[in-house]
């Protein structure tokens, strides 16, 4: 375990790329989540104006 | 072709058939990206040269190649939208933008952090990443023009003639390792008769390139629908479908 975490001395390089890639793609998961409520929200109101 | 662009590019037909696309393309990237990840990092062995730092290859490799291919989606989508005025196709140039930058942004980003252990340099001005910083800028400039302007139909037909022109710029990216004598390595996949990566390696690699091509066009999917929604807020197919009072 200790040996696989660190990647033959380049745990910090191996580590943070996959770090970064995971909080970038799950980041455009939520945001795209995010963007569906917004504007389902934003046509509530609208409809509600109405 | 006509009838077939204006069949499934039609806002609430589009988005219809892509909701089931959009549910079975996520269940597959999960797995996908799950089985590859494990693969990539724990069964794979490490490389004779580079020893485990190749490892950051399972995921910029795949990065690099979403970054140009959602470039392709997106000029493609450009065209459509130019030439049929497709409301479906304007609203995938804007959201294939984002996701796109950001594929482009984590190769540039996971380069740099194999660079430094291979290379003793996080950025060097070589050909291949030189081309690849100029995609993110197009990216970027494609993007600020389809927000730019009141009228979405106007932002999304200058945001169209950008994106075109910038596919000059896919091939120079390609060919970059060829054309100059540059600093990144050469194709190591696409050499289909002989890969110069074992295929022990290479299984992993071919599994989380599926896997990030699955993700993009589930990611792609929820956003154009949600693009969709918002651009036809006052039809009436899109109250039913919200349940909105009418």
């Amino acid at each position: 375990m200790k040996e696989f975490l660190n990647m033959g001395g380049y745990a910090i390089f191996v580590w943070s790329s996959y770090a970064i890639v995971v909080i970038v793609m799950s980041g455009n998961v939520i945001a795209a989540k995010m963007q569906r409520k917004r504007i389902i929200n934003e046509l509530q109101e609208l409809s509600e104006e109405e | 072709m006509m009838q077939f662009i204006h069949k499934y590019g039609s806002p609430r037909y589009f988005y219809q058939w892509s909701a089931p696309w959009q549910f079975w393309l996520t269940v597959l990237s999960v797995i996908l990206l799950a089985v590859g990840t494990y693969w990539g990092l724990v069964i794979a062995p490490p490389d004779y040269q580079m020893g485990d730092s190749y490892r950051i290859l399972y995921i910029h490799a795949p990065s690099a190649w979403m970054s140009m291919f959602a470039y392709m989606v997106m000029a493609f989508s450009g065209i459509i939208a130019l030439v049929w005025r497709i409301k479906v196709a304007e609203v995938v140039i804007g959201q294939c933008a984002i996701i796109g930058g950001s594929f482009t942004a984590l190769a540039l980003i996971t380069g740099m952090l194999w660079g430094k252990p291979m290379w003793g340099a996080y950025w060097v001005w070589d050909a291949r990443l030189t081309s690849e910083l100029v995609l993110l800028f197009l990216y970027m400039g494609v993007l600020a023009l389809y927000s730019a302007f009141e009228d979405p139909r106007t932002g999304a037909k200058a945001a169209a003639i950008l994106s075109i022109v910038g596919v000059i710029n896919i091939p120079i990216i390609h060919y970059s390792v060829e054309w100059w004598n540059t600093l990144h390595q050469g194709p190591t996949v696409t050499k289909l008769d002989k890969p110069s990566a074992h295929i022990s390696m290479l299984i992993p690699l071919l599994i989380m390139f599926v896997g990030f091509k699955t993700y993009f066009f589930a990611l792609l999917f929820a956003r154009v629908r949600n693009g969709i929604l918002f651009r036809e807020k006052n039809a009436s197919w899109v109250k039913e479908v919200l349940e909105l009072k009418s």
